[in-house]
């Protein structure tokens, strides 16, 4: 595999620089490296746009993004990421602090589990797996927020629930397209 | 797609020893998390002063937005104006005619009240209890805690604690202040519970929300549910917090045990809100120190 030759000659690059430049032009380290850490921060910060509603029904977009670009590009990050990432999103999200940052580190432990143990990948079986973690994490969120404060009947936030993982795709087209921009020579 | 072909990697040991490692750092980063979260579950306003920060932090780009969205909401209300503007303009002429009588009634009845108080020496004015005007510029619409952002914060005098209403109704009260901005636990989360009672005739109830922007009201006396569809719910001044006689909610539906309402001051549509003193601080900074020096107090 290493020693794998393209057309053009070249060897084989690892995963995530297969689209290294070819030509006399050379992509931006910076700009592989901070897009997909932005876009997650984008997505937990969302909460600051005003917009109001009666229950729950925002979905918990910087979880969905981390999601996306963790299945979409296996090895992206290492395992712990879960946790800063989490804690980001503790700031804004109103939940007591640390509870995204377990869940989300919880989540990329059994995704590298599942990695490990997954045969074949494809899209229906990522979003599968998007859904089961999603649905979890609103589920365990309103568990630990049960916790520290008293918590509202656990069905208002089955809509949000369902309208996450409807969205699930579309946010993995986002990513899509900030994965080429990110890598565009 | 193929599984990932780094995952062993190769031979050698200072690749393999690095991939241990962030599963070492992965798992350990989960049980600090852990730990964090049961720092704030014993002491739910700890990480406040971090939460506040970051809220200061967005709080440009959320007034930003806000004002955006208040003028295109604007736009559209006076466009819909232009619709139907003579039926319309008839029907509020009759309403104005009906409620010019009330109003004097109304005043009338202001009047004997203050004279009574007077009497009492219970004179307050409503302008002392007011501590400073704000918007609400974002919420938490993702979790299922409501809570909201306020433009204010502690620079104009805004505290924890103090009551926040808007011009149709309660919002809800502060629960931490940052320089700036402030967080308002809304009248619709499940921990805001209130003392209420019903409109005319006085009955007591107790509210608190229902997540999903309801709120449940409980009668003070369990056995008899009087409720009906329709009913004016307003703050009682009980417990010393919230002001008496801010509308509060409209009975939607009856329920075995009380009643659903929904509030009169959506959080999202109040143009600003006011931030009160709370009514009778002494009496609550006495109860306050009373629950915690008592031995069976253990936290909230």
């Amino acid at each position: 595999m290493k020693n794998q030759l393209l057309a053009t000659g070249r060897k084989m690059l690892g995963p995530g620089r297969e689209y290294e430049s070819r030509i006399e032009r050379h992509q931006s380290p910076l700009k592989m490296l901070l897009i997909p850490i932005f876009s997650v921060m984008a997505g937990s910060m969302i909460t600051a746009l005003p917009l109001f509603t009666d229950s729950p029904l925002l979905p918990p977009m910087g979880y969905m993004m981390l999601l996306a670009w963790r299945l979409m590009r296996p090895g992206i990050w290492p395992a712990w990421v879960g946790l800063p990432f989490g804690l980001f999103d503790d700031l804004y999200s109103g939940q007591p602090f640390g509870s995204a940052a377990l869940i989300w580190s919880l989540t990329m432990l059994v995704i590298e589990i599942v990695d490990s143990r997954a045969i074949w990948r494809d899209h229906v079986q990522d979003w599968i797996l998007a859904a089961v973690a999603i649905m979890l994490s609103i589920l365990g969120g309103v568990a630990l927020s049960s916790l520290a404060h008293r918590a509202p009947d656990v069905t208002v936030v089955f809509p949000q629930i369902v309208i996450s993982i409807l969205i699930f795709p579309l946010v993995v087209r986002l990513c899509a397209r900030f994965d080429n921009w990110r890598l565009a020579a | 797609m193929a599984p990932p072909i780094h995952r062993r990697p190769g031979y050698s040991r200072k690749a393999q020893y690095s991939l241990f490692a962030t599963y070492v750092l992965a798992i350990a980063g989960t049980v600090f998390a852990a730990l964090l979260l049961l720092i704030s579950i014993a002491d739910p306003t700890g990480f406040a002063a971090l939460r506040t920060s970051a809220s200061e932090i967005t709080a440009p780009v959320s007034r930003f937005f806000d004002s955006v969205r208040r003028t295109s909401i604007d736009m559209g209300d006076n466009l819909s104006a232009y619709f139907d503007a003579a039926s319309k303009n008839k029907a509020m002429a009759q309403q104005a005619a009906r409620n010019r009588t009330k109003l004097i009634e109304a005043d009338a009845v202001r009047l004997e009240n203050r004279r009574l108080r007077s009497l009492l020496d219970l004179v307050e004015s409503e302008e002392a209890n007011k501590v400073a005007i704000g918007r609400l510029i974002s919420s938490t619409a993702s979790s299922s805690r409501r809570i909201a952002t306020l433009s204010i914060g502690s620079n104009q005098g805004v505290a924890p604690g103090q009551p926040v209403r808007g011009p149709n109704g309660l919002i809800g009260r502060i629960i931490e202040a940052g320089p700036n901005t402030a967080k308002v636990l809304l009248i619709s989360d499940a921990e805001n519970v209130i003392p209420v009672l019903r409109l005319p005739d006085g009955l007591p109830a107790l509210a608190s929300g229902m997540g999903n922007g309801l709120v449940m009201i409980r009668p003070v006396d369990l056995g008899v549910n009087p409720f009906k569809k329709g009913d004016i719910i307003s703050t009682s001044g009980n417990g010393g917090l919230y002001p008496p006689n801010v509308p509060y909610a409209r009975v939607i539906r009856r329920t075995s045990d009380g009643a659903m309402a929904m509030p009169l001051a959506p959080p999202g549509n109040s143009p600003y809100v006011i931030v009160m003193r709370p009514y009778q601080e002494p009496a609550k900074v006495a109860l306050d120190k009373a629950v915690a020096e008592s031995p069976a107090a253990g936290g909230e």
